[in-house]
């Protein structure tokens, strides 16, 4: 190994060689990245479900997934596949022999409204009143194996396993809307131990049902503004009310820079460093003082050996929900201090809608792209800004600049901040 | 990063089972052994057989009465049981302490309100719209805050909440495999360097019918007659579910040394695996996953976490019996009953706690299993999933262990 081989803790660099993405804005990097910078929204009504009496009726989901996307485990398998596959073909390598790691940010599964309904309409059971009992006697009567595997969280990274040709036993984790980043810090520190020279992270989510939904309605979390679905995701503008619950996948593959460099792999990034600290706080809220996401966007900078002044533009975890863009904002201003104002910093999620555990790797990949295009995807719908958040949001247009590294954060409920800091391909 | 591995050493045991709380409630009774009785409610939910949990003052590790409201028996089962680990490691509820230290969790997802679910079922009945019946009615029956006791990684968010454990904070998923990668990477991290200090495990509540009906779709459960996990074939094979709180404090030996604290054992390895289900692949992986061993295998004890299921347990057993003849073999899934994730975790805690008071461990079925002849230096952690997923652990003794 030569010099430019470790980082500054003498670790081994973690270079990014592929990439995967599946979002509402379509299947495919090409896609994704060409709409994402034209600033174009794939938020739109929700057709997949009756949404009759529900407050929010808008959604950024992935209805393009075929048969696969009938269950949310079979729709998250379909658009991790889809990624995994994009992303290891990139990487010039096989993608149904991986041989390396996999490392899967996946939505907690169970059994959906859909099967229960349908097994209580049939016959078995001697119980008649609706309810668990019930249809214990029925499944002693009619088995099907099919609807417990749906409820499995194994499920989507063992067909994902089996289908991409990865090594070892693959890690399904979930730390809620920071999971997509989580996944990455794993493969990120599995290459440093030296375990493996290459791993494939995956974030998928394709979890919208009308449970879920109902759920997220009833914390007062989604946006209820319906009127016109591609301008209800408004992160940092003053009329935010939530955020706007969506499906997608992000894939990355992560090789030591050494290994990929050896085989003549083409280099579109690096991971520099990852940074994480929870938060005892509160189930939803962020610790008053910020000092959990402070922490981990200092312990994100630390791992990579930069300043606050080392980073050239920040893609935000920005939900467009009252607490948590104005927490954001004011966790950033914490480390990054007047530089904060000239920092470009914007959301993805604007566009994409916020896709919950998919949200950290798809994020992360368009981080990537804006590193190797040097350009800034826009945060749109910013007409009305919010005067209590000074920030330059990239506003409504996308932006050419060349940066050399990038800070990704992600935080989620049960108070996950997990932050990324992505740097340039050198020599690109 | 150290560039020669360390040893990572198991400092604080939290187990909550059918059987008490406490490790040493657990080897307390284990020592009145053989001819043990697990402690089983088959009337509750016959014709399964479900190893329920004692009444526990949750009081005693959730002391708030709103932090408790704000979790079902899953969350609380798994916050008690990271709360004793914590306890029993000696690690003072102090933020700037407990600020420090890495946390894994091995999740399945929380309860569901059963009276709402049967609500729904029930309109949804008389309705030709099933989907407005869903809506109307979950929008104005389900309690907001429920969706937080069900998220995988709100276990993780309450034992944060409750016992200041924020240095990190990762939830991993997937039944058993989720409960052997958690070993696997708190050890891994720990003996890189990456980590000094992680609190690790799992939590399995079996008093749920929503879950037992996954399992009996695909014919998994144990129906009508129980019997000890190694002796179950036939129509009389399947899981009989058991509700498990395991969490364990790993620690490098420094840090360990710096705050003058005693292990129980140590970790030597946590190791998994999956693949096609084939006997042939199977029995291969598993066997690639045990380790060598060069001690005398009177002083070597496996634990295994069996499922209920005869081909897998059938597997293991004629690997176990090329590998590691003679030694002497329990399925603690018979006294404890199967807990997914959980299960790992608590082989783990019981190997732990064996190796450090020197104690052969009796057979839990005396049919099947062997009287030990020696206390043991070594254990040998077994899970093999009951669907996918199969994982190893070696856990060995030390000297100067906690009493």
């Amino acid at each position: 190994m030569s010099a430019s081989d470790t980082d500054f803790l003498g670790r081994p660099v973690i270079a990014v060689t592929g990439l995967g993405i599946v979002s509402s804005l379509g299947k495919g990097v090409e896609a994704n990245w060409e709409a994402l910078t034209a600033g174009r929204s794939g938020i739109h009504r929700i057709d997949r479900f009756p949404t009759d009496g529900l407050r929010t009726t808008i959604s950024g989901s992935v209805d393009f997934m075929g048969e696969m996307g009938r269950t949310s485990t079979g729709l998250s398998y379909a658009m991790a596949e889809a990624a995994g596959s994009e992303a290891i073909i990139m990487a010039g390598l096989k993608d149904d022999d991986f041989a390396g790691p996999l490392f899967l940010a996946a939505p907690p599964v169970e059994m959906e409204w859909q099967h229960r309904l349908r097994l209580d309409k049939m016959d078995g059971a001697e119980i008649e009143e609706a309810g668990y009992d019930r249809l214990l006697q029925i499944a002693r009567k009619h088995p099907d194996p099919s609807i417990y595997h749906l409820t499995q969280c194994s499920r989507i990274s063992e067909l994902l396993a089996d289908r991409l040709g990865t090594r070892g036993l693959p890690i399904t984790l979930s730390t809620a809307c920071a999971s997509g980043a989580s996944a990455i810090q794993l493969g990120v520190e599995a290459i440093r131990r030296g375990e493996t020279e290459r791993a494939i992270t995956i974030g998928t989510d394709g979890s919208i049902t009308q449970e879920s939904l109902i759920r997220f309605s009833l914390l007062s979390a989604l946006s209820t503004q319906n009127e016109v679905p591609e301008k209800a995701s408004k992160p940092f503008s003053k009329d935010r009310d939530g955020f706007v619950m969506a499906e997608g996948a992000g894939a990355l593959v992560l090789e030591s820079y050494a290994a990929a460099k050896a085989r003549g792999a083409t280099i579109y990034g690096l991971i520099l460093g990852c940074g994480e600290r929870a938060d005892d706080f509160h189930r939803t809220r962020s610790k008053p003082d910020g000092s959990p996401i402070i922490a981990a966007i200092k312990a994100g900078l630390a791992d990579a050996g930069l300043e606050p002044d080392g980073i050239d533009y920040i893609n935000a975890h920005g939900t467009s929900t009252p607490e948590n863009d104005r927490m954001e904002a004011m966790g950033l201003a914490a480390v990054f201090g007047d530089r904060l104002k000239e920092t470009p910093i914007s959301s993805n999620k604007s566009m994409i809608g916020h896709t919950l555990t998919a949200a950290g790797a798809i994020e992360a990949a368009f981080s990537i792209l804006s590193l190797k295009d040097g350009l800034l995807p826009p945060t749109i719908n910013h007409t009305n800004p919010d005067p209590a958040i000074e920030l330059d949001v990239v506003p409504n247009e996308a932006r050419r600049q060349e940066i050399g590294a990038v800070l990704s954060s992600s935080f989620g409920f049960g108070g996950q901040n997990a932050c990324l800091v992505l740097g340039r391909a050198p020599g690109a | 990063m150290t560039d020669e591995p360390r040893h990572v050493l198991i400092t604080g045991i939290g187990l909550v089972s059918s059987l008490g709380e406490g490790i040493g409630a657990h080897l307390d009774f284990f020592g009145r052994g053989p001819g043990l009785q697990p402690n089983i409610n088959s009337q509750d939910y016959a014709p399964y057989y479900v190893h329920g949990l004692p009444p526990i003052d949750w009081s005693k590790q959730i002391p708030k009465r709103g932090d408790q409201r704000q979790m079902e028996t899953w969350q609380k089962l798994g916050t008690y049981s990271a709360g004793l680990a914590l306890e029993d490691a000696g690690i003072p509820m102090d933020e700037t302490v407990r600020g420090e230290i890495d946390m894994i969790v091995a999740a399945g997802g929380g309860e569901r309100d059963a009276a709402v679910d049967a609500m729904v079922m029930e309109r949804a009945r008389g309705s030709n719209d099933a989907g407005g019946v869903i809506n109307d009615t979950l929008s104005t029956e389900l309690r907001p805050t429920l969706f937080l006791a069900q998220l995988s990684n709100l276990l993780a968010g309450n034992i944060s909440i409750v016992h200041k454990v924020t240095g990190s904070s990762r939830t991993f998923m997937g039944e058993e495999a989720a409960g052997i990668s958690a070993l696997y990477s708190a050890r891994a991290r720990i003996a890189s360097g990456q980590s000094e200090i992680c609190l690790v495990g799992g939590a399995f509540s079996a008093e749920r019918k929503d879950l037992i009906l996954n399992f009996d779709l695909a014919e998994l459960m144990l129906r009508d007659e129980w019997r000890p996990v190694f002796a179950r074939s036939g129509a009389h094979q399947g899981i009989a579910v058991g509700s498990v709180g395991a969490f364990l404090v790993l620690e490098s030996p420094e840090h360990a040394a710096k705050r003058s604290a005693k292990a129980y054992a140590r970790l030597t390895s946590a190791t998994g695996d999956r693949g096609r289900r084939e006997r042939e692949r199977t029995s291969q992986r598993f066997a690639d996953l045990l380790p060598k061993l060069s001690s005398s295998m009177d002083e070597v004890m496996v634990l295994s976490g069996a499922t209920g299921l005869s081909d897998l347990a059938s597997i293991e057993r004629e690997v176990l019996a090329q590998r590691l003849s003679g030694a002497p073999l329990r399925a603690y899934g018979t006294m404890l009953g199967h807990s997914f994730e959980a299960q790992m975790p608590a082989g783990v805690a019981l190997a732990a706690g064996a190796l450090s008071r020197g104690m052969a461990i009796p057979p839990f079925d005396t049919g099947e299993e062997k009287p030990a002849s020696a206390a043991p230096r070594q254990a040998v952690v077994t899970s093999i999933g009951h669907l996918h997923g199969e994982g190893v652990c070696l856990v060995e003794a030390i000297e100067a262990s906690r009493p």
